[in-house]
């Protein structure tokens, strides 16, 4: 047993969980870690942002392509609620960081000292669970149940906060060995057996059956289980934000992404199937709209981790609650000893009617370069196991409409908080977790401004990230609602004289290009993705050009305004 | 609104908490009532016979879907072992109320002392001008209890919030 500071025992448990890379900024408050991480150099990498938000959202880029707990840190007061947007992102997606803040010394809390917030309170309603350490001797114990609590069961983000002089004080280092026993947080993991049994056989009566894949299919690692069961059903899948590539978006299958901006046929299959069988998604309102006209013709099967998520926002036929792939394995095994047809019928050639009309070509031509072309040329350009990142706004639904994501972990964006100034830290996470891929931060003007300041973390820290930036001078979303439901009265969306992006980049001392032809966007984007150094490729987008279809805010998922080239439903 | 449908949003619900004894519960707790725009009607803590955990009583009104989210959503916390929702049929519960009431004369003083007396009623304190009287029932016990009291003039009241157990 050995005798050291809490500093240096942080950066032993932090080793003991096998953390190897870390996103921080330090300050009064955290220096002692700070210190202690000096001697850990080679173990231990840290990736210095240049604001909080960057390392919470780098932390969770890292944890969403590798599937590991992210972590970031920062100082006491500012530096902590710098952090809060990033943790807040990481509650809503149920991604695994665990944010590590300083506190000022316990005799000062509570004085309005110098650098002092009450993070503790702050990152309560944001994490799973949080922590204030105010016995040194808890340390090694608070680490090991907060890494457990990252991922066990739902994952989430859990906050630790800890004063600076308990990380001066000296402790016996002991770190638990084993699983440690969380008394208050026991989920259920195996599915009910008599709960899988009836939904086999809803499965096996049901005509029109569909999948709904949410983001817990790629938490739980159940990709292939997804893919086995929609190939034994015979049944499309359509997947959420957080699912994207859950199952191939060029799988046969695959319907891609329902929802406000979602495919018509994703839409319309909802509507019409008879029996919906949801995986880990939570039916937020972007996929339900209004959740009394949502699936009425369905049954509804509803597999999720969390017992709260039951009956939340939709009536649910038939509930299972456990771990996706453990439950979706046991269907797969009893499936395969009950007779079902999975035959065409009706139901399935509508389907794919649909989804052959719905593939419009958006190869477009001429100019002004429509964003659709570039995403279009991205499918065509990103390698194998590339990985799109994305920001928030029109870009990100133009993404999710129409990239192709081949695999689970290859596509990255903020779906529940949708926080602008996600997507470049998130895509610095990504390549430090997976730096032989390459990795592509698509965004809009109005979001890379956010965060701008992480090129510099790119460049110092040899992490080359590709930024796309779909340039139309508009904050585009927020302009297309204004078009829409606001009679054209545009407010505080038009960006007015934006910065010359070449020239930003290139002070931060990576390269960048501008495009505004047409013609081009594929040779630029080829060089772009190649880059060995943070790279801007500033592409200038039609600012007419609006994301549709689209079902307006609480509407019904059939009542789409539609596309030129969506099909009539 | 139909009047058994403002019946059903108002229901009273007792949900009744086994939770850790470390600092900051109570404030997970409420922020799963505030976050909602749920008012606590009543909450009492208090220690059980298990070293560092306490027993915490919470009512609440709303309809039973939104209070069965709250306790869903309490029963996530790390730091509650168990929460269930008490019914009232197969459930005790118990409040106490301390009530000052004044009395300005021989006549009233002996008239409150026998309504005290008929609600078993105690009293804990006596002064020149009031008496405390302490009462313990249930909710609806103490209500009448204390409208009946109030033509005489009440000073000053607090009550406990219930605690409650599941019957066996």
């Amino acid at each position: 047993m050995a005798k050291m500071k809490g500093a240096k025992a942080v950066v032993e448990a932090l080793k003991k969980e096998g953390v190897t890379t870390m996103f921080g900024f330090p300050g009064g408050a955290n220096m002692p870690i700070y210190d202690a991480l000096i001697e850990e150099e080679k173990n231990l990498r840290h990736i210095l942002v240049r604001h909080e938000q960057g390392a919470a959202h780098a932390a969770e880029g890292y944890a969403r392509a590798s599937g590991t707990t992210g972590v970031c840190m920062a100082t006491s007061g500012p530096g902590g609620t710098n952090l809060l947007t990033g943790i807040a992102d990481a509650y809503l997606d149920s991604v695994p960081i665990v944010a590590i803040t300083a506190q000022v010394s316990s005799h000062l809390i509570g004085g309005d000292a110098f650098q002092e917030a009450d993070l503790f309170g702050l990152t309560m309603p944001i994490t799973k669970h949080n922590y204030k350490i105010l016995d040194a001797q808890e340390l090694p114990k608070v680490f090991k149940e907060a890494f457990a609590l990252t991922r066990l069961g739902r994952p989430g983000p859990v906050a630790i906060d800890i004063p600076k002089d308990v990380l001066n004080t000296m402790i016996e280092f002991n770190y638990p060995k084993g699983e440690l026993k969380i008394p208050g947080y026991q989920p259920q993991l195996i599915g009910h057996p008599e709960q899988i049994k009836k939904a086999v056989d809803m499965i096996v009566a049901a005509e029109r059956p569909l999948i709904l894949a949410g983001g817990g299919i790629i938490a739980s690692n159940a990709h292939q289980e997804l893919v086995a069961l929609a190939e034994a059903l015979f049944a499309p899948v359509t997947t959420t934000l957080m699912a994207k590539g859950a199952i191939s978006d060029l799988h046969p299958l695959c319907l891609n992404q329902p929802g406000m901006h979602g495919r018509v046929v994703a839409n319309w299959a909802i509507q019409n199937c008879d029996l919906l069988i949801c995986i880990g998604a939570r039916f937020d309102d972007r996929i339900t709209g209004d959740p009394a006209t949502f699936a009425t013709n369905a049954k509804i099967i509803h597999i999720d981790i969390d017992t709260a998520e039951i009956g939340k926002n939709v009536r649910v036929h038939l509930p299972i609650v456990g771990d996706a792939k453990s439950i979706l394995t046991e269907m797969l095994k009893m499936l395969a000893n009950v007779k079902y047809t999975k035959g065409e019928n009706e139901w399935r050639k509508r389907i794919k009617e649909l989804k052959r009309e719905c593939t419009c070509d958006f190869n477009l031509k001429g100019n002004p370069i429509k964003p659709q072309k570039v995403i279009w040329e991205l499918n065509q350009l990103m390698p194998k196991d590339g990985i799109l990142v994305t920001e928030v706004g029109q870009h990100q639904m133009f993404a999710m409409h129409f990239y192709k994501a081949p695999g689970p972990r290859q596509f990255i964006s903020s779906g529940g908080l949708g926080t602008m100034g996600f997507g470049l830290p998130a895509a610095i996470g990504a390549k430090a977790a997976k730096p032989d891929k390459t990795v592509v931060d698509l965004a809009g003007d109005g979001s890379i401004l956010m965060v701008n300041q992480e090129f510099t973390t790119s460049v110092e820290h040899d992490l080359p990230v590709a930024a796309v930036v779909l340039n139309n001078n508009w904050l585009g979303m927020v302009k297309q609602w204004q078009k829409l439901f606001f009679e054209k009265r545009y407010s505080g969306t038009n960006l007015g004289k934006m910065p010359n992006f070449v020239k930003l980049i290139e002070a931060y001392h990576g390269k960048g290009e501008r495009v505004e032809r047409e013609s081009e966007v594929h040779d630029a984007l080829q060089r772009a993705l190649k880059t060995d150094v943070a790279f801007l490729l500033d592409i200038v987008t039609d600012p007419e050009e609006d994301i549709l279809p689209m079902v307006p805010a609480g509407g019904r998922l059939d009542h789409m305004i539609l596309g030129k080239p969506c099909p009539k439903i | 609104m139909a009047k058994n449908e403002t019946d059903a949003k108002q229901a009273l619900h007792i949900i009744s908490m086994l939770v850790e004894d470390k600092f900051g519960v109570l404030q997970r707790i409420s922020g799963v009532f505030s976050r909602r725009g749920f008012n606590m009607d009543s909450l009492t803590v208090g220690a059980t016979t298990t070293p560092g955990v306490s027993r915490m009583t919470i009512t609440t009104r709303g309809t039973d879907e939104r209070v069965e989210q709250i306790v869903k959503q309490l029963s996530k916390l790390v730091e509650t072992l168990k929460v269930s929702e008490l019914s009232p049929d197969d459930s005790v519960s118990r409040e106490i109320a301390l009530v000052k009431v004044s009395v300005k004369d021989f006549a009233t003083r002996s008239e409150v002392l026998s309504y005290a007396d008929i609600f078993r009623a105690r009293v804990v304190d006596v002064a020149a001008k009031s008496l405390t009287i302490e009462i313990t029932g249930e909710s609806t016990k103490v209500d009448a209890f204390i409208d009946l009291i109030k033509p005489f003039g009440i000073k000053e009241v607090v009550r406990t919030g219930i605690c409650a157990l599941q019957r066996d």
